[in-house]
């Protein structure tokens, strides 16, 4: 079986929506409660490689997505979740998982605002430590 | 030792430092030292300590977080200390002054004494501003 | 005469509170503990993207990194190519080969950059000078395409912008043909050179298991046993119509970092050279003039690893999202784990393996546990790690003093 069928396998009835962008690049989503698990399943049963995870402030919400290749193949799959919670967005962290992960939430959170609960070390990375409270770069409503 | 008197003698210290910059202005700096340009033999040197400095070799954007260390470490500085700002980024942040981590432009935080323009400048443009400096010295002498 | 008597302590200050990149906690000799603190460089690319045309975002994300300085762009424009519908269906051939001559080009100046310092942080400064001394033909070489030693501003959505010209090619062929006796000495002098292996062996080993759990990529992953390398696993340009060979060690420390570096030199001369000869005449650009909505990711192989960029489009001139990842965001992260435990004076080539930006491993800083009083700084450091070498070639280093 190969891994798309593997994931829709497993993951099937969480999946949202499904897209093949192309013949390397999958997108799919999941509810954020459904995170956690997918991504435990993608990274420790598919032994696919975590490249980096995006957010992005979309007027739906904070849509986060997590870029996972598969090196033999040469294809990403990218998962999916939107938060639609602005005003207290937060998702299960997935350092617990490895430890890649850290660093990554850890510019999301300041870059977003987005709570990465779980999150074993969750302080400024990128941001000088004066830089003031409540005000996360990446956010629409943050003057360019 | 007096500057000036240094400037004379052809031995100016020079301490590097990178506040927000990718690295190719510091590459080129660092090329100077390598056989084909060799700064050494315009008595220059580069040294590890701030506390010996004559001249400060300053590149990058001026980030937020490096802000406050550039001020210490020019506050370290035994003065006089020549400012050379090194690179685009350097004079004028280039095309990261509208970026919300960019605020303040190198000289309105630290006097400059002088510019060496380009992105990288090549190592014969730093060597050039590196010798106009010494005339300079010398001429105030 | 033991080595903890030559330890220097100092030159602090107790006002002197620079913010240090690489907070090493000591116990006696060993590192028990590290915090990195990075930020230093961060200047809001991200978001100085979105406010920018996709033309103009090439030259913004070459100055992410100097020594990467085509990595940046060309996963930019593969990001942006994805999303219209993959390279080799926009990109005429020509620009391919032009693509992969800059891409492997870079590889060498950027090996050889690090083979330079690494070789200065233990204590080889003749290795220093003449890995940088052959660096310059590779510039001469850039400068010569390009018309710049560094930023090149080759790549452009759809091809790239300047073409190499016939004259050009007998000049390119004949400086990397004095390139591989060059390659061949380092190779003699690092690799065969028994104080250098027992410098470098078993020292800041970064096991298989360890690599996976923290995602690193480049020669930092292969020389954990991942064989992973974006160039043979999603090829771009014209990686898939080239022999080469992917490199790959088994051992996990710095030794093998090394020779991966060295041997992907070779390969890379290897790689310009079929390109030079296979290289069509023709269009080297495709002339894309709009940007429908989408989304896209590039990825390229950097001489650092994978950098991968994403790009969300929304049919306007600009972005809505670009996101970039560099490959030394992974791999810096995982000294972590590949210092602690180690000495302090393999400290220095321990983080400098990886091979991250410059300027970050310039500010290091040693703690002693638990009072965590400062007592070296950087280049305090860079001497610990030279004097080491010293003792071993003298014969005089004993494991564990």
């Amino acid at each position: 079986m190969d891994i798309r069928e593997q994931i829709r396998e497993r993951l099937g009835p969480q999946i949202i929506d499904w897209k093949e962008k192309s013949s390397r690049r999958i997108y799919f989503s999941v509810k954020t409660q459904d995170v956690f698990k997918a991504v435990e399943f993608l990274f420790k049963e598919l032994g696919l490689r975590f490249s980096i995870a995006s957010g992005v402030d979309t007027p739906e919400g904070f849509e986060i997505l997590y870029h996972f290749s598969c090196d033999k193949t040469g294809e990403i799959f990218s998962l999916r979740t939107l938060i639609a919670d602005r005003q207290h967005p937060q998702i299960d962290s997935i350092a617990p998982l490895f430890s890649g992960a850290e660093w990554v939430e850890r510019e999301m959170w300041e870059m977003l605002g987005i709570n990465f609960k779980g999150h074993p070390n969750l302080k400024r990375l990128l941001l000088a430590d004066d830089w003031p409270e409540g005000k996360y770069p990446l956010r629409q409503d943050h003057e360019p | 030792m007096n500057l000036k008197l240094k400037a004379l003698t052809r031995s100016i210290w020079v301490f590097h430092v990178s506040a927000g910059s990718c690295n190719n202005c510091d590459i080129e700096i660092l090329d100077l030292l390598t056989p084909r340009f060799d700064v050494e033999r315009f008595g220059i040197q580069l040294i590890g300590s701030i506390r010996h400095a004559d001249a400060l070799l300053i590149t990058g954007a001026m980030n937020k977080k490096s802000v406050p260390r550039m001020k210490k470490i020019y506050a370290q500085a035994p003065k006089p200390c020549v400012v050379v700002a090194v690179g685009q980024c350097a004079l004028s942040r280039h095309m990261f002054r509208h970026s919300y981590n960019v605020e303040e432009p190198l000289d309105s935080i630290l006097p400059v004494d002088v510019y060496i323009p380009g992105c990288p400048p090549k190592p014969e443009a730093i060597i050039d501003g590196i010798v106009k400096l010494v005339a300079k010295l010398r001429k105030n002498a | 005469m033991s080595h903890r008597v030559v330890v220097p302590i100092g030159p602090y200050h107790p006002l002197q509170e620079e913010p240090e990149f690489f907070q090493l906690y000591v116990e006696g000799e060993k590192v028990v503990d590290i915090d990195i603190i990075i930020g230093y460089n961060h200047r809001g690319i991200e978001k100085l993207a979105e406010s920018k045309h996709f033309d103009q975002i090439p030259y913004l994300v070459e100055r992410i990194c100097g020594i990467c300085s085509s990595s940046h762009p060309y996963a930019y424009v593969l990001a942006v190519e994805d999303l219209l519908g993959g390279e080799a269906n926009i990109v005429p051939e020509r620009a391919l080969y032009i693509r992969t001559v800059i891409d492997e080009l870079q590889r060498i100046h950027s090996h050889l950059l690090w083979l330079g310092l690494a070789g200065h942080f233990i204590g080889y400064n003749t290795v220093w000078m003449w890995a940088w001394k052959y660096r310059e033909p590779v510039l001469d070489m850039f400068e010569m395409i390009t018309g710049n030693r560094n930023n090149y501003a080759m790549f452009k959505v759809g091809g790239v912008r300047r073409d190499i010209q016939d004259g050009d090619v007998p000049l390119l062929r004949k400086a990397l043909d004095e390139l591989k006796p060059a390659l061949d000495m380092f190779r003699g002098a690092v690799m065969d050179d028994p104080v250098i292996q027992m410098r470098l062996k078993k020292v800041g080993v970064l096991t298989r298991a360890q690599a996976v759990d923290w995602c690193v990529v480049g020669p930092t992953a292969r020389a954990s046993g991942l064989n992973i390398d974006v160039r043979r696993d999603e090829p771009y340009g014209v990686f898939d119509r080239i022999d080469w060979n992917v490199i790959v060690e088994k051992d996990g420390d710095i030794f093998a970092k090394t020779v991966i570096r060295i041997l992907e030199m070779y390969e890379s001369i290897n790689i310009i050279r079929q390109c030079l000869e296979k290289m069509p005449k023709g269009q080297i650009d495709a002339d894309v003039k709009d940007i429908p909505p989408g989304e896209g990711i590039g990825r390229v192989e950097a001489p650092r690893g994978e950098c991968i960029h994403y790009i969300k489009s929304d049919g306007t001139n600009r972005p809505v999202r670009h996101k970039i990842r560099a490959p030394s965001f992974m791999n810096v992260a995982s000294n972590k784990v590949a210092c602690v435990g180690g000495t302090i004076s393999d400290a220095t080539i321990t983080l400098a393996a990886v091979d991250p930006c410059y300027c970050c491993t310039e500010r290091v800083a040693v703690l002693r546990k638990p009072d965590n009083q400062k007592i070296l700084n950087g280049w305090d450091l860079i001497k610990l790690s030279q004097e080491k070498t010293e003792q071993i070639r003298k014969g005089m280093y004993h494991a564990g003093t």
